[in-house]
């Protein structure tokens, strides 16, 4: 019987774990948002965040477009050829970037740098005793340290994104006309009459929700670290994996409410 | 000092807190009076940071009073915790200097996170308090990380008195420090708590220490005071348990816990 039910046991501890720690981090995101709207301000501290995120994973994430926009026009234009439609390619990359993988891939990206960077910083800090330090010196450490940059990631997240979708798009247009033989002004022309305004806003919002998330793990993580430098570690790399499964799970319902509408 | 009948800075009766399984504070009482010096000593895990973060407001405990002029901080309202914080400076054992900032913002960071003054202002103050620890201005702008660990003590103490508290607390404060240095430090612990007419309470194992800041004592085993006293007793107090861990006795009633 103890076969049967201890398997059962755990898998119920296990989901109470998770819905525990779902609130947790719920309670924890709203307690930060509300210290947005209560003085004092940190303006300082959300400029560096949002330096950090915005100006810092610039060069990563305009790589990852690059790249990204390139390698789409070779699959697409090997797979549309097919079907004599090649000249769906430009569309194709135009929308897939806008759309889904200009958010995605630079949230992925600004996962690894800032989500890791934000628990390791933090971490570090409650396991040094200055976040208690913070509290003696009659500074709340949400508004310090959480706020900030929960409004940075939010906020840096779009630009960020606004520059992937121009980046992807042009490391496309450079291998379709340069290796692919398209005319440029023909490929341009069907990028943008093909590309909606709801496309790229849509693309923005999902920026918005990722850069929030990737600073919401990172500061929680980071804040709830225990045990040294192996928490501090063990925290760093949950931040990096639970954000990243976040984003492309809440990509997938914000997709899915873009597409109802 | 104030008399005995004097309403005591710092009160606590019966004060317990539990982490898990483990009861740390039992029923903790302690009264320390307005401008004294107060120096809770006890082994590793008996809960002397416990309960010196339970009147800091870090930790809150399961059961008892605590009071600080006669006021109950455990039913105090945010706002009014706040203002308690403004008069509580406190020194970490390991210093818990901010490492994104340099050494004057580390000082002046409760003067300019509640803006009682300006950047430039701030300066000019950290180098005034910098020079109470005898460092020299140009610290101010170094980081953290560049000091050595006595220069990070004494920046952590700049920092604990910077705003002017009337209570300060003290953890370890010569922890890591070599003899001479740990007398200096404790040197400048009775200074600046003499010059601000502050009270103070720290946490020690070390006995040198214990003697040179405190004008009492008091010794927490297993979660309960057991003894309070003048300072200068400790070693010849007449309370076994004390005088065995003044004397650093390896036989007396305090057994050492092995974990099997």
């Amino acid at each position: 019987m103890d076969l049967v039910l201890n398997p059962l046991a755990a898998l119920g501890r296990g989901v109470l774990g998770g819905c525990r720690t779902a609130g947790n981090v719920a309670l924890f995101a709203l307690e930060a948002l509300s210290h947005l709207f209560r003085p004092p301000f940190y303006g300082r501290l959300f400029l560096r965040a949002f330096v950090e995120i915005a100006y810092f994973s610039l060069p990563v994430v305009a790589l990852t477009a690059v790249f990204t926009g390139m390698v789409l026009v070779l699959q697409s234009y090997t797979g549309f050829a097919r079907f004599n439609a090649t000249g769906a390619v430009a569309n194709l990359v135009v929308l897939s970037i806008t759309r889904e993988l200009g958010p995605v891939l630079a949230g992925l990206m600004v996962a690894g740098r800032i989500s890791a960077s934000f628990a390791a910083e933090i971490g570090t800090m409650r396991v040094t005793d200055q976040i208690d330090a913070l509290t003696t010196l009659s500074t709340n450490p949400m508004k310090y340290l959480v706020a900030p940059r929960l409004l940075a990631g939010a906020v840096a997240m779009p630009l960020l994104v606004v520059v992937a979708d121009i980046l992807g798009v042009m490391g496309g247009w450079l291998i379709a006309t340069l290796k692919l033989g398209f005319v440029s002004s023909g490929y341009l022309k069907a990028t943008f009459d093909f590309l909606q305004f709801d496309d790229v806003i849509s693309g923005l919002v999902k920026a918005s929700v990722f850069g929030f998330v990737v600073a919401l793990m990172g500061t929680w993580c980071g804040y709830n670290s225990k045990g040294g430098a192996q928490g501090v570690g063990g925290a760093t790399t949950t931040a990096v994996v639970t954000s990243s499964i976040l984003i492309l799970a809440l990509d997938y319902v914000l997709t899915e409410m873009f597409f109802a509408q | 000092m104030t008399g005995p009948a004097a309403t005591p800075k710092i009160r606590m009766r019966g004060v317990r807190k539990a982490f898990g399984s483990k009861q740390v504070l039992d029923g903790v009482d302690l009264d320390v009076g307005a401008g004294s010096s107060m120096v809770i000593l006890g082994g590793s895990g008996s809960g002397k940071s416990v309960t010196i973060k339970c009147i800091l407001g870090l930790v809150t405990p399961d059961a008892g009073e605590i009071e600080v002029d006669g006021v109950n901080v455990l039913k105090l309202g945010r706002r009014d915790r706040e203002a308690l914080g403004d008069r509580i400076g406190m020194l970490f054992q390991n210093g818990a200097l901010f490492d994104s900032l340099p050494v004057w913002e580390n000082v002046c960071f409760k003067l300019l996170a509640q803006n009682r003054i300006t950047r430039a202002k701030a300066r000019d103050r950290a180098a005034e308090v910098l020079a109470q620890v005898g460092l020299a201005a140009s610290v101010g702008e170094l980081s953290p990380a560049e000091l050595s660990g006595g220069m990070q003590k004494r920046v952590a103490l700049a920092r604990a008195i910077a705003a002017q508290p009337d209570i300060i607390f003290f953890d370890e404060p010569t922890t890591g420090l070599d003899p001479i240095m740990g007398a200096v430090i404790d040197g400048l612990i009775v200074d600046c708590v003499k010059k601000l007419g502050a009270t103070a309470v720290s946490i020690t194992h070390d006995m040198a220490s214990a003697r040179r800041i405190g004008d009492e004592a008091a010794m927490i085993y297993k979660g309960r005071m057991v003894w309070t006293g003048p300072a200068a007793t400790l070693g010849h107090s007449g309370n076994a348990m004390v005088d065995q861990f003044a004397n650093g006795e390896r036989e007396g009633p305090i057994q050492m816990e092995l974990r099997r």
